[in-house]
């Protein structure tokens, strides 16, 4: 967006800024300059996700079919990307003037927090459907990808509650993430990834002609040392031995080992094995939202050797509603990088963000399948930077194959 | 003491209670932060990028 643009945005901002007092109205007429929360109870329905592994057993009773304990992943990678496409886009803004009231509205905030008991009585729930003994394997794997799509979009309610200040909030932040084990990613994520996002040093920020499938390994693994070295780093300046319990890594870690031997000591050795399945799933179904949000984007060096700051043509962002709804706004994406410690309410449409052609839900559909991908957002990258790939993050092993591709000689 | 504010959240480094969880004890001058240091609360902006707060502030 121009800077002319960019100045008749916030006009029209201000202008409907005043009117927020009168914008929480309970059926009264609402005029229309004063700005509504069309989205408001719609957050709700992220609560569904949770309830997944309950759904599934309701349509295995009512239909009598073992296939229904697959009903998460089907969920997931079937049904939200169809909505995706049927529900449409909304790029609509908060005001300027009600984003700090929008804020503190409580409401939200246990939208977010009530995602956790549900994912833990569905956690429960599996564990004696596996201990049970009339799930047959296949059905029993079944049961744990579902669960792995609740343990899964429990790190977006985490990467919610992890970037607040309170300590309730972080605390919950690592309650969700304990089920995955992903108890490093609020370190990881908030001291690492948004300090070099969009960098090649960022292990989870993808690069032009990577893979998902060889992403995965590299941030997985990449993001666990970097977490690692930050909390080190962390300790040392404060005089503290790596190997204690004010290692928040550590720390975090230990809920999910108390989980996991709680569970199987309550349900036996069976669930063991798919407790650790649905963590392995829940942590890449993250992984691969990852893979979207910053695909071949790239931080130009400034003269003085540092990365320009984060601007919001760092991130991919998208303003389908269904995908927005279930993730908390995630996919506004810039907006999150701009400001991180905004609630996600309160996230902002950029009109100078590069958008996807599609929501989060139907873009890690096509993310497994990588010749579908790099078919869709290859010329997408190659757009954002006007042809030029030597501005795009590219794979160090696919920049030969990527400079022949697009013409371009590495400059000297 | 002075006290330093991150551009973009908000977050206010004090000298005089220093930031303990990040191995600051009070009274760490803002001198003896490193440079590379980012907002603990953002991580958008580094320390360098960080204002100083008028006195009356603090």
């Amino acid at each position: 967006m121009s800077t002319e643009t960019r100045d008749a945005f916030d006009a029209h901002e201000h202008e409907h800024g005043h009117s927020h007092s009168h914008s929480h109205g309970d059926g009264e007429p609402v005029p229309e300059a004063t700005w509504r929360d069309g989205k408001r109870y719609a957050w709700l329905l992220g609560l569904l996700v949770p309830t997944l592994p309950f759904i599934s057993w309701g349509l295995v009773e009512a239909t009598g079919l073992g296939v229904f304990w697959w009903f998460g992943p089907f969920v997931i990678f079937g049904v939200f990307p169809v909505l995706d496409q049927l529900v449409g886009t909304d790029p609509n803004n908060p005001p300027d003037g009600v984003i700090k009231w929008l804020e503190q509205d409580r409401y939200y905030r246990w939208c977010t927090y009530a995602y956790i008991p549900i994912q833990y009585a569905s956690l429960v729930f599996a564990c004696w459907w596996w201990a049970d003994g009339s799930l047959s394997v296949i059905e029993s794997v079944g049961l744990a990808a579902t669960v792995g799509c609740v343990s899964g979009v429990a790190i977006n309610t985490a990467h919610e509650l992890g970037h607040k200040r309170a300590s309730l909030e972080k605390w919950l932040s690592k309650v969700a993430l304990a089920q995955t084990g992903y108890g490093h990613f609020f370190i990881e994520h908030n001291r690492g990834h948004h300090v070099r996002v969009a960098t090649p040093e960022d292990p989870a920020s993808s690069r032009l002609g990577e893979s998902f499938w060889a992403f995965l390994p590299r941030t997985v693994v990449g993001s666990l040392k970097s977490s690692w070295e930050l909390e080190a780093v962390r300790l040392h300046r404060a005089g503290h031995s790596l190997w204690s319990f004010r290692n928040d890594i550590l720390g975090a870690w230990a809920m999910t080992v108390v989980l996991f031997a709680g569970l199987t000591a309550i349900f036996g050795w069976v669930v063991l094995p798919y407790l650790l399945i649905q963590a392995v799933f829940g942590f890449s179904l993250l992984e691969v939202v990852n893979y979207l949000e910053h695909y071949g984007l790239l931080r130009q060096r400034r003269e003085d050797g540092r990365y320009e700051r984060t601007r919001p043509d760092h991130s991919w962002n998208s303003n389908n509603v269904s995908s927005n709804v279930l993730l908390y706004h995630l996919q506004r994406h810039s907006d999150h990088h701009a400001n991180p410690t905004r609630r996600y309410q309160a996230l902002r449409h950029h009109d100078e963000a590069p958008e996807l052609p599609s929501g989060y839900a139907t873009m890690i559909v096509l993310a497994v399948v990588p010749p579908v991908w790099r078919r869709v957002m290859d010329p997408r990258v190659m757009a954002h930077y006007d042809g030029d790939v030597t501005r795009a993050n590219i794979n160090p092993r696919a920049r030969k194959r990527m400079l022949a591709r697009y013409g371009k000689k590495v400059p000297a | 003491m002075s006290s330093f504010a991150c551009p973009v959240c908000g977050y206010v480094y004090d000298e005089e209670q220093g930031n303990p969880r990040e191995g600051f004890p009070p009274g760490t001058a803002w001198a003896d932060v490193p440079d590379d240091w980012a907002c603990p609360d953002c991580g958008v902006r580094d320390k360098i990028d960080f204002e100083a707060r008028p006195a009356s502030d603090a």
